[in-house]
């Protein structure tokens, strides 16, 4: 009872303090984005006037969206290629205090891919494979510049559905630009700042010496752990220092760490979305959004916490008392609700962290977990990347919903088209395009299987999972799962890079084609889209349209095991 | 070319009324459209719909596999009935499919078989420059020619009356028997070729070429609808291949995922023998491939848009693409014409003021005597309101030896010098008051304020006067149609705004707008204005549709997103809108519109309906599919189907006979009502999102009982 009632609360503070920092933060995100001053403008303006000067960039000049498409995928590229050779000569290069040799070819196109895609999958243990100069300048500053350019394309979708007759959607590298300086950058100082002081490390020492009772010399490894912590969560990277991610007591040491790691998670996600209702002109078009992933989010949280809550009837079975709950796999730190927050805000994020492993999880937990991913993690969604996937979905909805009521589809006053649907459709079947074509190919393929940590359907569960995992651009890990295998590096990594770029590029080709459109004042016979109705709707295509994609694949693996589990059959 | 006079009546044409109702399945069309559904297996026309064409595919490789059984190449853990049963429902699928198009089709090519009869050539009478004329067929004429027809004779061709007046019989196209007047000048000018002349003789310019005619555009619209698609129909079979390709992505896997479950649990339960699944055999794939594609959308997709126009037709309006009819459904402002479609067309005469010491009945009576021979509609309710008012059965007559004197420009008023000498005059007020002076007459002081008065409320004040004697006013007034502001109110429910197009000031305009619970008004209305008015609703990114007739309506007509000519109009308007209205009836619009609507919405309706019934088949489908390997699936058979091959073979049932069974929704269009877009969402969500959930439980779970019923599953 107490232990409900504490998490009841833990919950509950930490979405309050997201909502109310989202706000403003939102409100100053609109101004950034919209070209208005900001408080941060007279200190961070000459920096980034000086940036500009230096790459070239004429700041004024808007791109059209394939311009600003090309930039994009350029700039990706360039990540890529960067944190690609710093893995792989870090051996020769310096901040390698503990010696580690070059990373192999396709652990660094998976890592490279990974970190540049926001996915942060990490098929390898952190502090065992990779340098200090590979963690802060190759990870740490994809961890931001990926943010930063996911911001940009959400940015650029929002610009174009409230714009009239534009040719141009924003420029790309004064978006990621600002995305970076004026957003993330200044948010994670502080986080960092705050994370060291709840104690986390930060240090550029590579390990510690430590003589144990019974007289052995252990090796602790740290690091400067708090800024790549920081940025980690909020810009929704999720790829830790340590293999344990969040559940080492060096990441996530308590649980106000663990609210605060809750937090960063969530509130740039949502402060995107009141960034949209004012850029919008109307706030109840982002509250409609909020709303829609608000009810996502908490549904998938009742599920994860009330099953992990109520044991394992296995355990029951043999006696042990099942108020206890589910801890297999569970710090007592966090227990079953800081658990089941973290790990519903961690799918329903991009981000992909962990504080509890999600395999010792109930089968009917993970499937909670798996479906937020399924859904494209869009409860709140990714920095940039839970806006732009919604309103794709909201496009969906809008086509189906205007046709039923006798108009031609419309969303904010832009009339939807073929082309329009064209590209948003192409981005929809992406995703189960990767996750099932490359989890059939892996349920019968040899090399695939020999990385699974179990068989028949809780394999199938792990397999999907990477895969959603890794399509989403999530890179949350069920663990089980040896995921360190050329087969997986390179499968995982073609998922994550095709599920961000042939996402983004045909949300940006959308994009262009509503922007150039003639913005329409909505009359008595619009749909609205902002009301209860709508939301009710959008919630159903959403769901349905997911379960009508992953239903057979979920019924194989998560959900046979559920009734397998009921039988006493475990995995 | 016969140089002889000729002057032999033609043959009256066919009247053939396009809204009389067909039946839906009358048998001559059934029986054709069956045929054609045979003919449309072709994989050639089938690959036009790309839903379709892939069940067909997958009916092809069941047939294969059934062929490959039965030689003995394959084994498989069921019957090879099953196989063929499911093959068989396979290919019914796509007959169905084929037959809702072909019916709609069938539909619209007797309709256009109707609307060609009115085309068969008839005689003409060319005016030759000389003035005589020669007799050539009507598939002669050329743009330009001059034709005389005279009484009893079918205008060969679309033209203008460019010389006399005559009465027409336009039964032929409107179906409506009441004869019209077409005359030279003024905006109805405007015949139709395949209308017969009653009386009097007309020369006519023609004005479309053999084959250009609006008839021969609407014959090749209704038999070419399928072809030629419009944008939200390309936009929606775009969505709808695309969900195709997500399901067959979402199937295609469950096929080494099921092996790697058989292997599985075969090695986990220790068996010698391996088990085997439904989800390894590729018919039952392909069923559910077939089942979960949008097959319902799909089939009866063209068979909506044909019906669409089939509609328009019957509504008697002729629209020059499918496109045109589409964007009807999204008008967001309606410009109307306040004379025929708001008001009557006339003024009325409302209120008699007596001013002085006149009486009442005494005004009434003197304005009635001074109208008894004015023939126009405000003379004629001046005398009919006295009438009224004394409650007389016989008509008012001027004295023996009265003269009427008639309306002219210049003196503005008109009225009667009865025998005795006394003079009534009846007219503007300044022309009266004139008229007044000149007889040395008082102008009693009230006068100007009760003129003001009338006006002020969008009367028209008439001021009466005998001999120097100022009697008082008559107010006229416009009439309202009857029922108009309810039309009104629904035009509103409807998501539009409505706006009147009057040549009256400004005053007269907001009053009448006012009563009749129009939004906006255009007073003053001219040519520039309204194409003005019309250009800045568009820049705000609505839509806006308009009817107009006359020759100076041809502008704003071309500018509007649905220009709605009358038929009665000149050419010129009718050139210039995308639709023409048979029936010249104003307040067709709202009609238009609701057809409009009603296309989009019977397309959203049924893809909502489609994709719902997923969920029910998943439900059938997925436990039959893995009852080998994992029975405890049958956990989330909630229809607790009888066996797993009857389970697959209800749902391929279902999915295949819901087809034929939408037809009559699909043709007849899902019932558009006025209401707003949310409770309309509402309602539509709830029949067909949530009766699309719904419905396929219980279809599916009643096959299964009715082939247990009849032992037709094991």
């Amino acid at each position: 009872m107490f232990r409900t009632v504490t998490g009841f609360f833990e919950i509950v503070f930490t979405l309050a303090l997201v909502v109310v920092a989202a706000r403003p933060l939102g409100a100053y995100m609109a101004d950034l984005f919209q070209n208005r001053r900001t408080v941060l403008t007279p200190i961070l303006g000459p920096i980034e006037r000086a940036f500009y000067w230096a790459a070239g960039v004429k700041s004024e000049d808007e791109q059209e969206w394939d311009a600003y498409a090309i930039s994009m995928v350029l700039f990706g590229g360039a990540c890529m290629l960067s944190l690609y050779a710093i893995l792989r000569l870090q051996a020769w290069l310096p901040l390698n205090p503990q010696g580690f040799p070059a990373v192999p070819p396709d652990l660094a196109f998976n890592i490279a891919v990974s970190f540049v895609t926001n996915a942060n999958w990490q098929a390898y243990g952190g502090e065992t494979t990779l340098s200090h100069l590979s963690q802060m300048v190759g990870l740490t500053a994809n961890n931001f510049l990926d943010s930063g350019a996911a911001i940009a394309i959400a940015v650029a979708l929002v610009r174009a559905l409230t714009r009239n007759e534009s040719t141009t959607i924003g420029n790309f590298w004064v978006d990621v630009t600002r995305a970076t300086l004026y957003v993330l950058l200044p948010v994670a100082f502080v986080l960092a700042l705050v994370f060291a002081a709840f104690g986390v490390p930060q240090t550029l020492v590579g390990s510690i010496g430590a003589a144990t009772l019974e007289g052995l010399k252990q090796t602790i490894a740290i690091g400067p752990v708090a800024s790549q912590e920081a940025i980690k969560l909020l810009g929704d990277n999720g790829g830790g220092f340590f293999n344990a991610n969040s559940a080492h007591p060096f990441e996530n040491p308590s649980v106000w760490s663990n609210i605060l790691q809750n937090w960063s998670q969530l509130v740039l996600p949502v402060a995107l979305v009141f960034a949209f209702g004012r850029m919008a002109g109307d706030a109840k078009q982002g509250r409609a959004l909020l709303i829609t992933m608000a009810v996502i989010f908490v549904m998938a949280l009742a599920v994860i916490w009330k099953v992990e809550a109520a044991g394992n009837p296995a355990l029951t079975a043999i006696g042990v008392d099942p108020s206890q709950g589910v801890m297999e796999g569970k710090d007592l730190r966090f227990g079953q609700a800081g658990a089941a927050l973290f790990a519903d805000a961690t799918t329903g994020t991009g981000t992909g962290a962990s504080n509890a492993v999600l395999e010792s999880m109930a089968p009917i937990s993970g499937l909670a977990a798996m479906f937020n991913l399924l859904l494209g993690c869009i409860s709140p969604g990714g920095v940039g990347t839970g806006l732009y996937s919604l309103l794709l979905l909201v496009l969906i909805t809008a086509f189906i919903g205007a046709l039923m009521i006798g108009r031609t589809p419309e969303y904010l006053g832009k009339k939807i088209n073929a082309r329009d649907m064209q590209f948003a459709m192409f981005a929809l079947l992406l995703s189960p395009a990767l996750v099932l074509v490359f989890a059939g190919g892996a349920s019968v393929v040899k090399i695939a299987l020999d990385s699974l940590g179990a068989g028949g359907p809780h394999g199938l569960s792990e397999i999907v999972y990477a895969y959603a995992s890794s399509a989403a651009d999530n890179g949350s890990a069920f663990a089980g799962l040896n995921a360190n295998t050329p087969w997986w590096n390179v499968t995982t990594g073609v998922a994550m890079f095709l599920g961000r770029f042939a996402h983004a590029i045909p949300i940006l080709a959308i994009a262009g084609s509503l922007a150039a459109k003639k913005k329409a004042m909505p009359s008595a016979g619009t749909l609205p889209t902002d009301g209860p109705l709508f939301i009710t709707f959008l919630l159903a295509v959403i769901v349905i349209i997911t379960l009508l994609q992953y239903l057979p694949a979920l019924a194989l693996g998560p959900v046979a095991e559920h009734f397998l589990l009921q039988q006493g059959t475990l995995f | 070319m016969n140089t002889a006079v000729h002057r032999a009546p033609a043959a009256p044409a066919p009247a053939i009324n396009l809204a009389r109702r067909r039946d839906l399945f009358s048998s001559d069309i059934a029986m054709t459209a069956l045929k054609q559904s045979f003919m449309m297996l072709r994989p050639d026309v089938q690959w036009k719909n790309p839903v379709m064409f892939v069940v067909e595919i997958g009916a092809a490789l069941t047939l294969l596999y059934i062929i490959q059984s039965a030689l003995g190449f394959s084994s498989s853990s069921v019957s090879l009935t099953y196989f063929i049963a499911l093959d068989i429902w396979l290919w019914l699928t796509v007959l169905f499919a084929n037959f809702a198009t072909a019916i709609a089709e069938e539909r619209g090519k007797a309709q256009a078989e109707t609307l060609r009869k009115t085309r068969v050539a008839t005689p003409a009478y060319r005016l030759r420059a000389n003035g005589t004329t020669e007799t050539v067929s009507s598939i002669a004429l050329k743009v330009g020619d001059k034709v005389v027809v005279e009484a009893s004779q079918v205008i060969p061709g679309d033209g203008d009356v460019i010389e006399g007046g005559a009465v027409v019989n336009e039964a032929a196209i409107t179906g409506e028997s009441a004869p019209v007047i077409r005359e030279a000048g003024g905006d109805r000018s405007g015949v139709t070729g395949g209308t017969t002349v009653l009386s009097d003789r007309i020369v006519v310019r023609i004005s479309a070429g053999p084959g250009e005619s609006f008839l021969d555009k609407m014959i090749a619209l209704v038999e070419g609808a399928r072809r030629q698609r419009t944008p939200n129909e390309i936009a929606l079979t775009l969505v709808l291949t695309a969900f195709t390709l997500i399901f067959m992505i979402v199937v295609v896997p469950l096929w080494p995922m099921a092996t790697n479950a058989e292997v599985y649990m075969t090695s986990y339960l220790g068996l010698s023998d391996q088990l085997r699944s439904l989800g390894t055999d590729v018919p039952t794939l392909i069923a559910l491939i077939v089942c979960l594609i949008p097959t319902t959308i799909g089939a009866l997709l063209s068979a909506i848009g044909i019906a669409g126009m089939d509609r328009a037709l019957r509504a008697n309006i002729i629209a020059k693409s499918g496109k045109a009819v589409e964007v009807a459904g999204d008008i967001d402002t309606v410009l109307l014409d306040k004379t025929g479609t708001i008001t009557l067309g006339d003024r009325h005469a409302r209120e008699f003021i007596p001013l002085g010491q006149v009486s009442q009945l005494e005004l009434m009576y003197l304005s009635a005597l001074a109208s008894v021979s004015d023939q126009t509609p405000e003379g004629k309710s001046i005398v009919a309101a006295y009438t009224q008012a004394e409650g007389l059965t016989a008509p008012v007559a001027a004295p023996e030896g009265s003269v009427f004197v008639p309306f002219t420009a210049q003196s503005r008023m008109s009225g009667v010098n009865l025998p005795d000498d006394t003079a009534i005059r009846k007219g503007a007020p300044d022309a009266i008051v004139r008229y007044v002076v000149g007889l040395k007459g008082v102008v009693p002081r009230e006068l100007d304020g009760v003129v003001a008065k009338v006006g002020a409320r969008g009367a028209t004040p008439l001021v009466v006067a005998q001999n120097a004697r100022v009697l008082g006013v008559i107010a006229l007034e416009d009439v309202l149609k009857p029922g108009i502001k309810e039309r009104m109110d629904q035009l509103k429910l409807m998501g539009l705004r409505t706006v009147m197009i009057t040549g009256d000031n400004p005053l007269t305009a907001q009053a009448i707008a006012h009563e009749a619970g129009i939004d906006d008004f255009i007073a003053e209305a001219t040519p520039e204005k309204k194409l003005a008015y019309l250009r800045n609703e568009q820049a705000q990114g609505k839509l806006v549709a308009m009817m107009g007739d006359g020759t100076n309506d041809a502008p704003t007509l071309a500018q509007a997103d649905v220009g709605l000519a009358m038929n009665s109009g000149t050419q010129a308007a009718k050139e210039a809108g995308n639709m023409v209205d048979l029936d010249s009836d104003p307040t067709k619009l709202i009609e238009v519109v609701a057809i409009g609507k009603q296309l989009l919405m019977t397309r959203g309706a049924l893809t909502t309906f489609s994709i719902a019934n997923d969920v029910a088949k998943y439900f059938a489908i997925v436990p039959a599919m893995f009852a080998g390997t994992l029975p405890w699936l049958k956990a989330i058979d909630v229809m607790n189907l009888h066996s797993p091959t009857s389970a697959i073979l209800s749902a391929v049932i279902f999915n295949a006979l819901i087809i034929p069974l939408l037809i009559p929704i699909a043709l007849k269009g899902v019932k558009y009502r006025p209401l707003g877009a949310d409770s309309l969402l509402r309602r539509n969500l709830l029949i067909w999102g949530l009766g699309g959930v719904i419905v396929p439980f219980i279809g599916i779970k009643a096959i299964d009982l009715v082939m247990v019923a009849l032992r037709l599953v094991a």
